[in-house]
């Protein structure tokens, strides 16, 4: 097995080595889960135990995620939307993948941020990945301090 | 393009070892180019080649632990096929397979959230479901902090002008943190004496890890740290 040193671009994000963001796999995972359950005398053997295994228990990690509610639109108009705060590919995937909700999660994912970051603009940030990034409709339905509490555990 | 040189017909050669690694910059999940040789045997010829070889790459890579690259999830896709041989002696067909492969390795630094499987005197144990091999150590956690050997659960002793107020890292609970380190252990047979083969990260039992007369060696270990604002119980931020 080889393994080959070279940047390859991936969809969705622009040509910075192979990154994926939580969306895209678990895109990916479910189109496998779609495919093989087609095929449904294989993937019972010993071989694909571990292929079940892993999906499954990656898949069951990632749908407690907001990843599961977003779309190639709206991950594009979210990395527009983040064009003028300057932040690395890192910072945004991580917001992309997190959605953060408060000012302390932004300061953890984006780097020296009390430099690069005012009040207004981390408030700015919180919005913009409100609005823009769907959150658990479920979640987002109820407007009474009990449900935030629980929503805790989805939050990421 | 022929990285290694070696003679492609060689029976050898179709169990090489990885040689080459991957560029430092990852992300929690990643896509790791990779080319490996195929075997498919006969009884499967009947079937679309891609589809074989995506089933022999996901049961060779699937759930498992490549060196220095990650936890290799599922097959991304396939690149390029090469032309297939079939070698004296055995009637499976040999195909050279450019691929890219799905896989876990978060970056340094990179925030996480996952579930407090227990805690030991090592430090916090935290799993996220396909991934287990997670460790808070002691001085990684919001301080000061103490283990409660009776309950065995690391406490933090939060103080506030009331005193200090216990905050309990219990099982089960969900917990942000940073990845700090990674460690990645050659896990590969050595000889007779230490027969040990690296197993799939999602199914290591917790309890291997308590036993400290023979530790498992876990071939790809995370260690993160809690001690900054906004890490921790995701209780204990959520206003």
């Amino acid at each position: 097995l080889e393994i080959v040193v070279r940047e390859s671009p991936i969809r969705s994000m622009d040509a910075n080595a192979a990154m994926l963001s939580n969306y895209e796999v678990y895109q990916l995972l479910m189109e496998l889960k779609e495919k093989r359950k087609e095929s449904v005398k294989n993937k019972h053997s010993t071989g694909q135990q571990n292929l079940n295994t892993i999906m499954y228990e990656t898949l069951k990690y990632l749908s407690k995620m907001p990843c599961i509610h977003q779309s190639p639109e709206t991950v594009k108009e979210f990395l527009s939307a983040m064009l003028p705060h300057k932040l690395t590919k890192a910072e945004k995937l991580q917001l992309l993948n997190h959605r953060p909700q408060t000012a302390v999660e932004i300061q953890l994912m984006v780097e020296e941020s009390e430099e690069r970051l005012t009040e207004e603009q981390i408030d700015e940030l919180i919005q913009k990945v409100t609005d823009i990034l769907p959150g658990d409709p479920q979640q987002e339905g109820s407007s009474s301090a009990d449900a935030e509490m629980d929503a805790s555990t989805d939050q990421c | 393009m022929d990285q290694l040189g070696f003679n492609l017909k060689s029976f050898a050669e179709c169990t090489a070892d990885l040689v080459i690694l991957l560029v430092a910059l990852c992300r929690m999940f990643v896509v790791v180019e990779m080319v490996d040789t195929v075997r498919i045997p006969p009884w499967n010829f009947h079937r679309q080649l891609n589809d074989a070889i995506a089933e022999e790459l996901n049961k060779k890579l699937a759930n498992k632990v490549v060196y220095n690259v990650g936890l290799c999830i599922c097959l991304y896709d396939i690149t390029k096929l090469e032309d297939s041989y079939i070698f004296p002696g055995d009637g499976a067909s040999h195909t050279k397979v450019h691929f890219r492969y799905v896989v876990f390795h978060p970056f340094l630094e990179e925030i996480l959230v996952g579930k407090i499987k227990y805690c030991s005197q090592e430090g916090v144990h935290v799993s996220l479901g396909f991934f287990d091999d997670i460790l808070i150590p002691p001085e990684s956690l919001q301080q000061p902090a103490k283990f409660d050997e009776a309950e065995q659960v690391w406490v933090w002793e939060y103080e506030t002008d009331e005193g200090a107020h216990d905050l309990y890292m219990d099982q089960g609970e969900e917990i942000r943190f940073r990845v700090v380190d990674e460690l990645f252990l050659d896990t590969s047979p050595t000889g007779p004496k230490t027969e040990q083969e690296a197993p799939p990260s999602s199914t290591t039992p917790a309890a291997a890890a308590d036993d400290s007369t023979q530790k498992k060696e876990t071939p790809y270990t995370l260690l993160g740290s809690i001690s900054e604002p906004g890490l921790g119980l995701l209780s204990w931020w959520n206003s």
